[in-house]
């Protein structure tokens, strides 16, 4: 790999932008194709297919035998609500790779003591979410409990493209919030994209033990759009395990 | 898949810009059983230091080893690990599971 791509590509990365390396591993050329440039790209139907998935894999191609090096954007957790859950929630996500982000207006709870290695940010949602480019690699929870600052975030993460949005509260909060949503235009196709009552049904009491069943929900969601399209032969499950 | 591979290439360029000579390896396909997913990286530098991996430790040492070849030649190797390479490689995957790594020079 030549330095000048690599460090193309690291660039792109850090960025939060996809990139995908075509390698023919005949001869060992390589060229790096950003997400912007694949509609031009000769290989377009198959570089857009894994970007879609993220999954790497080798392809024939009039090119030859390539290797198709899907690298696309850590998937990062925002978060309304400086809550108790957060605070097992934040570390357990940073655990399993997400970038983590904490929005909270409620300067007393938005602490960075309470918070250490984590992003924080004490705004309101409408002006601390739109910088952080919520995206296709982005799973978004509510967990305030206060339709002030949850209600406008969850209108926020469902303008964009998350690959999962949850909220917190037991199904008559989740009913109210509907209705809330509603009133304020949007359709039940918006709504039915919210995960509630949040995360995966396994009898969580403490909060720990809710932040362990959002990440299995979470995990569930990243892990099966991956899975979308059928994969040449079923990987076992510890070939599954996130890198 | 979604993955971070964030640390491993960063560490490539790093220590490719320092002046060390520098080797990537990357699994390129699996059968069977194996315990990294397509697309990992481990990179090697040239006294044998490594970062990352390619089958979370079965066949690193191998590919090392390889990966000095490679930094050596400047050609790029296929590598291939299985059940039916033991006695070749000797070591395989203790997963039974077979997987093909890609090494190429950083240059």
């Amino acid at each position: 790999m030549k330095l000048d791509l690599l460090t193309t590509l690291n660039a792109e990365r850090a960025a939060r932008r996809a990139a995908i390396v075509v390698t023919d591993v005949a001869s060992g050329k390589e060229r790096l194709v950003k997400a912007a440039e694949i509609a031009k790209d000769s290989l377009r139907a198959a570089l857009a297919e894994r970007l879609r998935t993220g999954k790497s894999g080798m392809v024939d191609s009039p090119e030859g035998r390539v290797f198709l090096t899907a690298y696309v954007p850590a998937p990062q957790l925002v978060i309304t609500g400086a809550v108790h859950i957060s605070q097992t929630l934040a570390p357990v996500a940073k655990l399993l790779g997400y970038d983590v982000t904490i929005v909270d207006p409620r300067t007393a709870f938005a602490s960075i003591e309470r918070f250490p290695d984590v992003k924080v940010i004490a705004e309101w949602p409408d002006k601390a979410l739109p910088p952080l480019g919520i995206d296709h690699y982005t799973a978004f929870v509510a967990l305030t409990h206060d339709p002030k600052i949850d209600d406008p975030a969850l209108t926020h993460a469902l303008s964009r493209d998350c690959f999962y949005i949850g909220a917190l509260g037991s199904k008559k909060t989740h009913a109210r919030r509907v209705a809330r949503l509603k009133e304020q235009g949007l359709s039940d196709a918006d709504i039915a994209r919210i995960h509630a009552p949040i995360g995966l049904d396994i009898g969580a009491i403490s909060p720990a033990e809710i932040a362990v069943a959002i990440m299995g929900e979470i995990t569930e969601r990243l892990r099966e759009e991956g899975e979308a399209e059928p994969a040449a032969a079923p990987a076992p499950a510890h070939a599954r395990v996130a890198s | 898949m979604l993955s971070t591979n964030d640390d491993i290439l960063k560490a490539a360029e790093d220590w490719r810009k320092g002046g060390r000579e520098v080797a990537l390896a990357t699994v390129v396909e699996t059968w069977g059983s194996a315990p990294r997913p397509v697309g990992s990286n481990l990179v090697i530098d040239g006294e044998g230091n490594f970062l990352g991996s390619v089958s979370g430790g079965c066949v690193e040492g191998a590919v090392v080893t390889e990966a000095l070849d490679v930094i050596e030649s400047g050609k790029p190797k296929m590598l291939e690990f299985g059940v039916a390479d033991e006695t070749a490689w000797k070591v395989g995957l203790s997963c039974g599971g077979t997987i093909r790594v890609f090494v190429e020079k950083v240059e």
